[in-house]
């Protein structure tokens, strides 16, 4: 922990999270991003071996109430003209995107 | 809004109970259409300087309302909020109303779906007036993060209402509508009602369902309600409360009478008090001392109606602020991966390939803080990384979630201030987001552990800014929450 991050690590993460960063902003993430790092290397100070990690507060027993899954049945879904009507781009039938497959 | 420099405002006014306003109703003395009306008058009056609403839902409104009117008129029962006026946090989906979650991502997008809360309160009769502005993907302390400019708080124009809740909390600080609903993922129902001097509820994790609720960290998103006082609020939990399918994490756990709950005194004849811990983690260094003074006064009206005050100790609340930033921002880059400009929302016009649609859609669509959550919850998420960030916090998320419930095994309620300092004046943490997060500091434990609490206000400071006392309870004890609510607010502080 509390690793320095460096230009080229924010631009990897930014590629991986799809975020085109402008040169400017990667320097402001790049500040940021270790700032907050450095608060959180505070974590260090805890020795957690043995200690199970909580995901969900499901996991602490039933004392939040049981949940279930429903049954996995067919149901109606959400109108697909209504769906596809927010679209950017669709053909009533598909969603559409630029093209991935050159021919 | 005019760039004309206004001096600070006030818009603070209550709105009527519940209780009052749905008699009124049933007797005919008051028409729900009217009603509504005189909010969309109010709204239009007052918006403009606090930028509440990002969108009025009229027609919906008044065609509820006109159902309500007829069913008085005839003499039918009315459902629990029959003609209350309600106004909805932009992260919850209403059927053809824009969407935004706050953000320029969304812009255009109306959803073909009612949430299930929303859907509950109107089928309960509530008239829902609109949509409500809120800190982008409801990320942020402030309401600084909307990409439509910030609410401001109606106490004093020139001071944030907190976030990311914060319109919902304005709302009925400024009785733009009788209640809101908000969401609290660490602290975004609790902190705005807090700097807004109204009552805010976090009910426990799975109490209410999050079907329809824009996803930012679904381990600990909650939909809950604003009111001016905390029966109302008891009321409204009740209605949206309770076991939905189409959320899974939904408990199946009955819902008791809250507001029934909320009128039991907190020393019933021949008991003993309610038990009330008072954690000494909460008052150390940063705390702002007329906050404290506040609290104190609470604490000692708590003390004065019959409760037993016993301190408490949980040690690792130091570590709750770190450790909630790193899961927080975990699961909203992987909740935000959707917004990818392919189903709603913004495309950017720079899509020659699918890489570049992705990449400039999102970098155009997304506000500063989104982007630096995502970043942040992306590399703690990244190979070689996972276990020293992502791993650890979920460790130290049990810590102090069992550290919770052992507290709750000697008493009954906690109580401490909800927020460090009263509400701060815009502009003055945007430039540092560590110290924008420390805002959150007695509000995201509770987010962690996924136990309910109630924000009630607890007097002034000597300039009027609103103290909030937090009250927090067991999971499902949210009926201890409101008693002890109650009971603050009784005090009259």
């Amino acid at each position: 922990m509390a690793a320095k991050v460096t230009v080229e690590e924010v631009q990897r993460v930014a590629e991986l999270a799809h975020l085109e960063l402008t040169p400017d902003e990667t320097g402001g993430m790049l500040t940021d991003l270790n700032a907050i790092l450095d608060y959180v290397a505070e974590l260090n100070e805890l020795d957690t071996a043995g200690v199970a990690p909580l995901a969900q507060v499901s996991e602490l027993g039933d004392s939040a109430g049981a949940s279930k899954l429903r049954a996995d049945k067919v149901q109606p879904s959400l109108d697909r003209a209504a769906v596809l009507s927010q679209a950017p781009e669709s053909d009533q039938v598909f969603f559409k995107v630029p093209k991935v497959i050159e021919r | 809004m005019s760039s004309e420099v206004k001096a600070a405002e006030t818009f603070v006014e209550k709105p009527r109970t519940l209780a009052a306003l749905r008699a009124e109703i049933a007797s005919g003395r008051v028409k729900a259409t009217d009603l509504a009306a005189g909010y969309y008058q109010r709204i239009a009056q007052i918006n403009p300087r606090l930028n509440v609403y990002l969108s009025l839902t009229k027609e919906r409104a008044l065609e509820q309302a006109a159902r309500v009117d007829e069913a008085a008129a005839k003499g039918d029962p009315l459902a629990p909020l029959a003609g209350i006026p309600v106004g909805i946090k932009d992260v919850l989906v209403m059927q053809g109303a824009p969407a935004t979650a706050g953000s320029k991502i969304l812009k255009g997008y109306r959803p073909p779906y009612d949430a299930t809360a929303v859907a509950r309160l109107e089928a309960a009769g509530a008239v829902l007036l609109g949509k409500i502005n809120c800190d982008e993907f409801a990320m942020g302390s402030s309401n600084e993060n909307s990409a439509y400019g910030p609410v401001r708080n109606p106490v004093d124009t020139e001071r944030v209402p907190g976030g990311s809740s914060g319109g919902s909390a304005a709302a009925v600080a400024a009785n733009m509508a009788v209640a809101t609903l908000g969401s609290d993922t660490g602290g975004s129902i609790r902190q705005p009602a807090s700097f807004c001097g109204v009552v805010g509820v976090l009910p426990t994790y799975g109490r209410v369902s999050r079907y329809g609720l824009i996803a930012f960290a679904s381990s600990l998103d909650r939909v809950g309600p604003f009111a001016a006082n905390v029966r109302d609020a008891a009321t409204l939990l009740g209605v949206i409360a309770g076991h939905d399918p189409k959320d899974a994490t939904s408990s199946l756990a009955p819902v008791p009478d809250y507001a029934a709950e909320s009128d039991k005194p907190v020393k019933e004849s021949g008991k003993a008090g309610l038990r009330i811990g008072v954690p000494t983690e909460y008052f150390a260094e940063g705390l702002d001392p007329e906050v404290r003074a506040a609290i104190d006064k609470g604490i000692a009206a708590l003390d004065k109606a019959g409760c037993a005050i016993k301190p408490v100790s949980l040690p690792h609340t130091k570590y709750a602020v770190p450790t909630y930033y790193l899961i927080a921002t975990a699961e909203a880059s992987a909740n935000l991966a959707r917004f990818d400009g392919v189903r709603y929302g913004y495309r950017s016009p720079k899509s020659e390939t699918l890489s570049a649609m992705y990449s400039h859609s999102r970098d155009e669509g997304f506000g500063a803080e989104v982007k630096r959550r995502i970043l942040l919850g992306t590399y703690a998420l990244s190979a070689g990384y996972y276990d020293a960030y992502y791993r650890k916090a979920q460790q130290v998320r049990r810590l102090l979630a069992e550290e919770y419930l052992r507290a709750f095994a000697e008493v009954d309620a906690i109580v401490t201030p909800t927020a460090p300092t009263p509400a701060f004046k815009l502009g003055e943490k945007t430039g540092d987001p560590l110290a924008m997060y420390l805002a959150d500091i007695y509000t995201v434990t509770a987010s962690l552990a996924g136990i309910c609490g109630v924000t009630v206000p607890c007097g002034a400071t000597k300039a009027g800014l609103p103290v909030g006392m937090q009250v927090l309870a067991a999971h499902l004890n949210e009926g201890a929450a409101f008693r002890v609510a109650r009971a603050v607010e009784a005090a009259e502080l």
